[in-house]
């Protein structure tokens, strides 16, 4: 593309034969080179920050062939891991999906004293390092708990963990549509002899559906990666407590690069998987709203 | 009656926006509900629909006792001023919606909505979603939303509010010619005076809470209760301590009985009709005159002028 740019003020004078074509056409040339310049810095910082560092992980890890990368993820420890991890993920993502919706629901629809700390403490999971996160669950939930419930080392020591770090997502994601939502339509309904459960089934729900699902797709896809929230109060237990990321560490440690990146691929995989489904869903939904 | 609002009061917080509101609405009727923003007709309109709760007073409808019915009880159809059309759903699911909360046939909810979506003019567009309609479609299709269920009243909140003027004035003689057809109980919400005048068989006043007159468009356009009505109603003008219709008023250049004298301090010409503003006294003051009239009284900045209320014409006496 020739990027002859022409600013707008020196191409305004246009000859007397052609009114107005010259200063529209050098308009859209700015216009197209702008777009140009915006789509390529976004192209190649996209590239340079998620793009390649993905590439090569997967090169790295089907870089041995897929016998090697088969067996990597296959054996009973990975096999077990990656279990743990997509499970408990997933059962993470659904309980974000009802509680932050209700959470959600209540921060706009109700009002109640202290609204505004407990607004702005739903960010501390986001705001938290995810490894003092950890170590807060541990004292709180560990072997020593002033409360005595003891989770260190178990499975749901890990769903508490990731609980506690996606928290935000669901809530800040339907929070805003929510603000938003036609009040009207509510009352439209209640007049056309809607209760208010049917209301919200068939109103209010649909409305909120597309972000519900982002918000959780987000959440799942922080859950599965999770490291540091996780690696405290699970104690790393294979076959019981270790998630994917932690045995990736642990691989590296042992120098098992492929089998690292092998573990890691999987994850990739499933996440895409999982946001793909999720955005085709939110798509159709889109087309019938 | 249609409707009857007996003793209505209610406040939000301590401002008091209805007050000892009692109005009947006759069945069959086409009512507008006029009145200055914040008088409280919007109010008034929810309070009967169910939307809002009066803090004293009843309402009844067709007979039945209804002020502690939930909106979904009371069988009214209400039709908003920013549409509140329900976005995920098609035009045709806008207007089933009813039928299906009711739980009615399939075959029966498709005919009943083809019917009404043919009365509004939407048959074409039974498919569309409400955001690929234009602002007075979307209007007709939550009157057709409304309709379905067949209400014992229709009740709309300034309903060409949000339409700009040209389709705000197409949808109003539409609106009239369809309770021709449709003869529903009808009662809308308006601060437009002409809109009520041309629309409405009946006209409920209402400022600052209050109901201030009550009656057919031209009761209330020529006996005006008050000053404040008569305003409300149209352009006024003061001469002689009385509150004139601007084109009640007789201009002439040589004196008669009973008439002020005027100078002329400005002539706009508008189309078809000329305002001359006048000095009387200390006192300004307007008159409407044909433009041919004006031309022949040959009316300039200057010209002395003789004026006075034409006889019989609607003039007000107002304290000075």
């Amino acid at each position: 593309m020739t990027t002859t740019v022409v600013p707008a003020g020196a191409a305004a004078p246009a000859g007397p034969g052609q009114p107005e074509k010259v200063p529209v056409s050098a308009g859209r040339r700015q216009h197209r080179a702008g777009t140009a310049i915006g789509l390529g810095t976004a192209i190649i910082y996209l590239s340079l920050i998620v793009l390649i560092p993905l590439a090569a992980v997967v090169w790295k890890g089907a870089g041995r062939g897929p016998g090697f990368f088969w067996d990597a993820i296959t054996t009973p420890e990975a096999k077990s891991t990656l279990l743990l991890t997509v499970g408990a993920s997933m059962l993470v993502a659904v309980l974000n999906l009802v509680l932050g919706t209700l959470i959600a629901w209540v921060l706009v629809r109700d009002s109640f004293p202290g609204k505004t700390i407990v607004d702005t403490l739903i960010d501390l999971p986001f705001a938290l390092p995810t490894i003092v996160a950890g170590l807060v669950l541990l004292t709180l939930y560990g072997p020593k708990s002033p409360l005595g419930i003891n989770l260190a080392y178990q499975r749901s020591g890990v769903v508490v963990a990731l609980l506690f770090v996606t928290l935000p997502f669901v809530v800040r994601t339907v929070q805003p549509v929510l603000l938003e939502l036609d009040r009207d339509m509510e009352q439209a309904a209640a007049s056309l002899g809607a209760g208010p459960w049917l209301t919200f089934r068939r109103i209010i729900l649909p409305n909120l559906l597309p972000a519900m699902i982002s918000g959780t797709a987000l959440a799942f896809a922080r859950a599965i990666a999770e490291y540091g929230s996780t690696v405290l109060i699970s104690g790393n237990i294979p076959f019981k407590t270790q998630v994917a990321s932690v045995q990736i560490v642990s691989q590296i440690e042992s120098d098992n690069m492929a089998g690292a990146a092998a573990v890691a691929t999987v994850l990739l995989v499933v996440a895409l998987v999982v946001l793909l489904t999720l955005d085709l869903i939110q798509r159709w939904g889109a087309r019938r709203g | 009656m249609a409707i009857e609002v007996r003793d209505v009061n209610k406040n939000f917080g301590k401002t008091p926006v209805l007050k000892d509101i009692t109005v009947d609405v006759p069945s069959g009727s086409l009512t507008a509900l006029l009145g200055p923003s914040g008088g409280g007709k919007s109010t008034l309109l929810r309070v009967i629909a169910g939307l809002e709760n009066p803090d004293t007073g009843t309402v009844v409808i067709s007979g039945v006792d209804a002020t502690r019915l939930s909106p979904q009880r009371r069988n009214v159809g209400f039709v908003f001023q920013h549409y509140a059309a329900f976005k995920h759903l098609s035009v045709f699911r806008n207007v089933a919606f009813g039928l299906e909360v009711r739980k009615q046939p399939k075959d029966k909810i498709r005919a009943r909505v083809m019917e009404l979506l043919e009365l509004v003019h939407l048959q074409d567009f039974a498919e569309r979603y409400p955001g690929q309609l234009s602002g007075g479609q979307r209007q007709r299709m939550a009157l057709a939303r409304a309709l379905a269920v067949e209400p014992q009243v229709l009740l709309l909140d300034e309903p060409f509010g949000a339409l700009d003027a040209q389709v705000r004035k197409e949808l109003r003689s539409w609106l009239r010619r369809l309770h021709d057809e449709v003869h529903v109980t009808t009662v809308f919400v308006t601060h437009d005076q002409e809109e009520a005048i041309e629309v409405a068989d009946r006209i409920v006043l209402l400022a600052d809470g209050k109901v201030v007159q009550t009656g057919s468009p031209h009761e209330i356009y020529d006996h005006p209760a008050n000053e404040f009505v008569m305003s409300f109603l149209g352009p006024v003008t003061r001469i002689d301590g009385h509150l004139v219709r601007p084109h009640d008023i007789e201009v002439s250049l040589d004196p008669s009985p009973g008439a002020t004298e005027a100078i002329v301090s400005r002539v706009v010409r508008l189309g078809f009709e000329v305002r001359v503003e006048l000095t009387i006294g200390e006192q300004e003051a307007f008159a409407q005159l044909t433009r041919a009239h004006a031309d022949q009284l040959g009316l300039a900045p200057g010209t002395a002028v003789h004026v006075r209320p034409a006889a019989g014409a609607k003039a007000l006496p107002v304290p000075a």
